[in-house]
């Protein structure tokens, strides 16, 4: 993707261990979704995606930052946290497998769903991480590729 | 049916969304777990859940749901119910525990997602 077809970039900040705004970020980006006039479905796939990656910094790192890149059939969301960083990143990705507190899971997450929901919802997905630098998260979907007429 | 009744079925509070109790729902997923709803519930589907924090707002938001009904009389903190009455979010308290409030809803004909196939993860 050249960056030269970029038609907006828009950096976000979340602060981990704020769960009583954890989830506002993603409530923003998807005003701003609705406003470039994707479809329905789309928007709310993103939007899906980025409130798990959202929650996953309020429940996991010190803070992140939530980058938006949008071209003309693409979107890219890019969200960079520091932290402790995933020991096993394979481990992390399967289903009901958590490091979770319960506090987290008293506030509806830390099931391990989170990240296998953002790969769901994304049609591209990569996630890398460092031990005591961070992780950082990389998903895109297709604007023009809705996966059902809802 | 309307939310309307589903607010006279369960003896509902309307905490936020007066204007927009007309609003049709069909499809309910009633869960505590927001990753759960953020998987399985369909877009226009009722929120029923225990959970009276922001995160059940900002996920019914996200998920674009109906609505959402907190159930065994939770209320949920002034600042949440804001939050809800900003973004036109139906929000609803009732007093019935969530296995009452379901059993009530699905006899008046509201339906899960998967209208009653156990929801299976796509390989992920």
């Amino acid at each position: 993707m050249d960056r030269d077809d970029l038609l907006y970039r828009e950096r976000f900040r979340i602060k981990g261990n704020d769960f009583e705004r954890g989830g506002e970020v993603a409530t923003h980006v998807k005003g701003l979704l609705k406003g470039f006039g994707l479809h329905p479905e789309i928007v709310r796939r993103l939007s899906i995606a980025n409130f798990e990656a959202e929650m996953n910094v309020v429940m996991y790192a010190r803070e992140a930052e939530l980058e938006l890149l949008l071209f003309p059939n693409l979107i890219r969301v890019v969200v960079t946290d520091r932290g402790d960083g995933i020991a096993d990143i394979d481990w992390a990705m399967r289903e009901g497998n958590s490091t979770a507190t319960a506090e987290m899971r008293a506030r509806g997450f830390g099931a391990g769903l989170g990240l296998p929901n953002i790969k769901r919802n994304a049609d591209e997905f990569a996630i890398e991480s460092t031990l005591g630098v961070g992780t950082t998260l990389r998903y895109a979907v297709f604007t023009d590729r809705p996966r059902d007429a809802s | 049916m309307q939310l309307r009744q589903v607010a006279d079925c369960l003896g509902c509070d309307v905490l936020s969304g007066h204007d927009r109790l007309e609003r049709e729902v069909d499809l309910c997923f009633a869960a505590d777990l927001m990753s759960d709803v953020l998987a399985f519930a369909e877009h226009g589907a009722l929120l029923v859940t225990g959970l009276a924090s922001a995160q059940a707002v900002h996920t019914a938001e996200i998920a674009d749901m109906g609505g959402i009904v907190i159930v065994r009389g939770k209320r949920p903190a002034d600042e949440v119910i804001a939050f809800a009455q900003r973004r036109g979010l139906p929000l609803l308290l009732t007093a019935h525990c969530m296995f009452d409030a379901c059993g009530l809803l699905f006899q008046r004909g509201l339906r899960s997602p998967s209208a009653g196939e156990p929801p299976v993860p796509p390989v992920g």
